[in-house]
């Protein structure tokens, strides 16, 4: 910070240590308009600088829809008279996509720096993203700030509800006798059903572990080994447990298997594999939260929603696919791939086959990659079977398998999030060869890797824990959409993965993000269940929810069920005021929803939401 | 189709440093099978003390049994907070300040875990540089260096040269010229320097008086230091280990005002100190809490197992073990080094008087045939062919004065360090 210079930050009412600025409030993004009122008004000249493009301001406003979307590495500079202001709207999109740097002259006595935004839903009294403007070297007086835009901008996502209401379970966890009210986690995808059967085999092997009597004799050439193509009986292993997972119907090869750290570490290698700063990659929605962190913070890359409803499931249809490719082409980003998540996270169901041969025969007439997140392969728990892409392609010689590249983890399906077991699985032998030496930035421990390989090569003990884990998520799976039928809640009819989709559009007081989030924050505080909005997943529906089942027992079930059934019961009397807004009403919102979704950064954040304080500690879920 | 990172070159990995580690490989010495095999001199491993480790193991099965009790696998295997195992962190923290000989203690609260220090050094050039910005690195230096801070982050480093004349001391008027360089002639914002201390190749700890000017340095032109550490528990002689971190805060308690300890950040690892490096423990130490914060968060990329940090968190707490451990290993690298020193000073070799690390770095210059990089390539290529060492080239480590040589001799037993200079005494070089 300059010595001289103070630099006030005012919200987006204006308020600044009490005294109040009236500002227009300009819609869309930062214009030329605007550039042009501050240069007149205080002599300032705004520049709009994508770094890693070599484009000019001009060419900027020209094409405004570059803003439309996530922008990880928007830099804007301006350098302005003595005591003057600094007018920035659209707070929120660049708080948390991007970081604002302003160098001043060094006789300027104070600054005003004025944050706006249009969207009241966004988060705009962000003391966290205010304090960190300031201390991190928003000004300084060489004008070099201290820490990087990725240090200091909002790319990891974490202020988000879907980290919001884990905030609210750690604050007060439920136990079943210390503390009974307390807040039940169920957001978190966690597989705890099948421990029983891990500490089994552990009794019985205690070789696996170099540091048992059994296995020190290991311990030396294990601790030792640090060679990034990983212990030959890892991948061996790790290349059959996939093929079993699939039903053996596509083999893997252990010589493709490339290891990082958990599958956050493998979707930012295939980024930084496949795309350039700046490069997009398509994605449907609802999708997992992390992916703004994981394919786009550090790699500067961006994901582009590809639209789905629940008209027909959430399909991924040709049509939505083609639809947000246009809108890329159309808006002058290269797209490099299309990102899917099968079983879906978090709907819980799984792809067809025309869906993923429909998805192939896209990506190869564009020429583009597919990456296929295939880490809850093995938590399909009921017909019809899954297919893997792997299959796909090799029932059908004509795809072009360069392009094709698989996420795998065993955080899921064995339920090791701890292990940090991420693999990238690719066809393409360029992506592999990179992709090894990239795995120096992440590897598995090798102590962790020998207790795998050892237990992943036992094929009996596989045989049962996938039979049993599949059988054990079943019931919990029927019981709890069971006894939310019960009291007349729908899930989405899914047959995969550690958590339902569940359908509270009938709970909302109006079809909009809004009402999400008041009922979501409803059944944290009041019904103390930590469930996950839909709009953390970018679903474009407001009033669905991610309900994770797999976290807790038997008991907390009930107890949790329970709960719910108590909340739809006293609210049940109110009257549904979704059906009382006309529908054209109606349709007018969902379509300025869809146009909003596109615009908004990463999350939508509640105004009443707590102050964030780095709610994500787990990096995945 | 793919991403110029991955097609672009700069992953280092074709550097002389890692040929010779293929050519290894090909053809391994073993005192048995391939008596004629080349010896690995390569690789800066520590197997002086893994006997201690293993006896702790042994001594300790509760440390790592996840086979009685029923709950301990389960909450191992679920932990996946990025903070780390609070347990760990201590014990690390403690381990770190014991290396240090209690002088220095560290807060676990400004630990953040990483998957080795490969990833530690890249979450802080994600942190402090922005793609362009560059970085000062002393030569000679850490040929993966170039790919940890380079590679994925477009960061570019720019080198303080070292020369032997004063024993690879750096000067300010080196730091000066590199930084006039990347500013004036490269136009580069410099965000900062990373020094590796004790260092990798040359073995010697920095003096208390470099030390000094590369404050004064950073102090003057408003940059970061990276202090890599990782060798700092194989300090086995005099003058004791000096860290920057711990100078820096005296420099801040006598110059008021300075918020120099905010840009000092500090990268450790148990990988050389305690040999351990299949287990990618890597930590960055920093209190600056808004690098603690967005490296935290960074770490997701790239955690360390949590079984791994539950077996480790056992060990560093045990006091008694740790002493134990790190006085053996200082007296065991002392006795290696000294074999290795006094075998190629009878054949006429000197070596840079050094008191850490786990090599030497063997002045071989009276050995080319003229004073080139050429002529270094041709006497390395001797060395690995015909006398059978697998040894890195000062060009690998950016050493702008050909001849020199980084000898490892730690990562084999005794019998095949005497193999080695059995051999250079019976070639002709």
């Amino acid at each position: 910070m300059h010595k001289n210079c103070r630099v006030f930050f005012t919200d987006f009412l204006g308020r600044l240590f009490n005294t109040i600025f009236i500002m227009d409030r300009v819609q869309g993004c930062i214009s030329e308009v605007l550039a042009r009122a501050l240069k007149l008004a205080v002599g300032a000249t705004i520049q709009l600088n994508p770094s890693n493009r070599s484009r000019g301001p001009e060419d900027y406003y020209q094409t405004r829809s570059v803003l439309n979307f996530h922008e990880p590495s928007l830099t804007l500079t301006a350098q302005v008279k003595p005591n003057a202001f600094v007018w920035i709207t659209q707070l929120p999109l660049l708080l948390l996509s991007t970081t604002i740097s302003c160098s001043f002259p060094a006789n300027s006595s104070f600054v005003f720096v004025h944050l706006s935004c249009y969207f009241i839903s966004y988060r705009v009294k962000n003391p966290t993203s205010l304090f960190s403007l300031k201390t991190m070297g928003y000004v300084s007086s060489n004008t070099k700030p201290l820490l990087s835009r990725k240090a200091t901008n909002e790319g990891h996502a974490e202020n988000c509800p879907y980290f919001d209401g884990w905030k609210a379970y750690d604050k007060n966890p439920f136990h079943p006798s210390q503390n009974p009210d307390g807040v039940i986690q169920m957001g978190l995808a966690e597989h705890q059903l099948c421990f029983d059967l891990v500490q089994e085999w552990l009794v019985s092997n205690p070789e696996a572990s170099i540091c048992t009597k059994e296995g020190v004799d290991k311990f030396r050439d294990i601790a030792l080994f640090q060679d990034y193509h990983g212990l030959p009986a890892f991948r061996n292993a790790v290349a059959k447990f996939m093929g079993r997972v699939r039903g053996d119907k596509v083999k893997f090869d252990p010589d493709r298997i490339v290891m990082s750290g958990g599958a956050t570490g493998a979707h930012e290698m295939i980024t930084f594999c496949l795309a350039d700063p700046g490069d997009a990659f398509l994605v449907p929605t609802p999708y997992y939260a992390g992916f703004d962190r994981d394919l786009c913070w550090r790699t500067e890359a961006r994901l582009l929603p590809v639209v789905c409803h629940s008209s027909n499931n959430f399909k991924v249809t040709r049509k939505a696919l083609e639809e947000a490719y246009a809108k890329a082409v159309e808006a002058n980003i290269s797209v490099k791939g299309l990102l899917l998540t099968n079983p879906s996270n978090p709907l819980g169901t799984i792809l067809d086959r025309d869906t993923l041969r429909e998805a192939m025969s896209f990506i190869n007439e564009k020429n583009i990659h597919l990456i296929c997140d295939e880490i809850y392969a093995a938590t399909v728990f009921r017909q019809p079977d899954f297919i893997s892409i792997a299959e796909i392609i090799e029932e059908d010689q004509e795809y072009n398998r360069n392009l094709v590249h698989i996420i795998y983890s065993l955080s899921k399906d064995m339920g090791f999030p701890g292990f940090r077991v991420g693999i990238v699985y690719s066809y393409n032998d360029a992506v592999v060869e990179c992709g090894r030496k990239m795995s120096s930035f992440g590897l598995v421990s090798s102590q962790t890797q020998y207790l795998i390989a050892s237990m992943l090569s036992d094929d009996q003990f596989i045989g049962k824990f996938l039979l049993e884990s599949a059988g054990r998520l079943a019931t919990r799976h029927n019981d709890f959409t069971d006894g939310l039928r019960q009291v007349g809640i729908k899930c989405l009819n899914g047959n995969a993965g550690l958590f339902l989709w569940m359908d509270l559009r009938g709970l909302l007081i109006d079809s909009t993000v809004e009402a999400e989030t008041a009922l979501w924050q409803m059944i944290i505080n009041d019904v103390k269940l930590n469930v996950s909005p839909g709009s953390s997943f970018h679903c474009s529906e407001p009033g669905w929810f991610r309900v994770c089942i797999a976290n807790m027992n038997e008991e907390t079930t009930k107890v949790a069920l329970a709960r719910i059934r108590e909340f739809v019961l006293r609210n049940g009397n109110k009257p549904n005021r979704k059906e009382k807004c006309g529908q054209s009403d109606l349709r007018l919102r969902l379509s300025f929803r869809r146009i909003d979704d596109v615009l908004r950064s990463p999350c939508i954040m509640s105004p009443h939401s707590p102050i964030p304080q780095s709610p994500l500690v787990r990096t995945r879920t | 189709m793919l991403s110029r990172k991955a097609s672009c070159n700069s992953h280092g990995q074709d550097s002389y440093y890692f040929l010779g580690w293929e050519e290894y490989k090909k053809n391994p010495y073993d005192e048995v099978k391939n008596s004629s095999g080349i010896i690995q001199m390569g690789l800066a491993e520590n197997q002086l003390s893994l006997d201690l480790v293993e006896s702790w193991l042994e001594r300790n099965p509760e440390a790592t049994e996840f086979t009685n009790g029923g709950t301990t696998f389960r909450d191992i295997a679920l932990f996946q907070d990025y903070h780390g195992l609070p347990a760990f962190k201590n014990a690390l923290a403690g381990f770190m300040s014991r290396i240090r000989e209690n002088k220095v203690s560290f807060d676990p609260d400004k630990l953040v875990l990483t998957a080795g220090t490969t990833s530690a050094n890249e979450i802080l050039m994600f942190c402090l540089a922005e793609p362009g910005d560059a970085f000062l690195v002393p030569t000679p230096y850490y040929p993966g260096f170039d790919r940890d801070l380079k590679w994925r982050t477009g960061v570019e480093i720019i080198p303080i040269h070292r020369s032997s004349s004063n024993g690879f001391k750096i000067t300010e008027s080196a730091m000066e010229e590199a930084f006039d360089h990347a500013q004036n002639q490269l136009n580069r914002t410099v965000k900062g320097l990373l020094i590796t201390n004790p260092s990798n190749p040359l073995g010697t700890t920095m003096t208390r008086h470099e030390l000094s000017q590369i404050i004064h340095f950073a102090n003057a032109k408003n940059v970061h230091v990276i202090s890599d550490e990782i060798y700092s528990g194989t300090v086995f002689d005099s003058p004791s280990f000096v860290s920057i971190v711990d100078l820096a805060l005296q420099h801040e308690n006598s110059h008021n005002g300075d918020d120099l300890s905010s840009r000092i950040h500090m990268v450790y690892s148990l990988s050389k100190d305690l040999g351990l490096p299949g287990f990618r423990a890597g930590a960055i130490y920093s209190n600056n809490e808004a690098v603690v914060s967005a490296a935290t968060k960074m770490s997701s990329f790239g955690l360390v197992s949590s079984q791994t940090q539950h077996l480790l968190s056992s060990m560093l707490s045990d006091e008694k073990f740790v002493q134990k451990y790190l006085s053996e290993n200082r007296t065991r690298i002392k006795t290696r080094k000294q074999m290795l020193v006094s075998g190629l000073k009878d054949l006429g070799i000197e070596c840079l008087n050094s008191n850490a690390g786990l090599f030497c770095w063997v002045n071989m210059r009276k050995f080319l045939k003229s004073n080139t990089f050429e002529a270094e390539m041709e006497l390395w290529r001797r060395l690995i062919y015909e006398v059978g060492w697998n040894v890195s080239p000062g060009s690998s480590f950016h050493c702008v004065e050909p001849g020199w040589f980084r000898m490892c001799f730690a990562n084999m037993d005794e019998r095949t360090l005497a193999v080695a200079m059995r051999r250079i005494g019976q070639k002709e070089i």
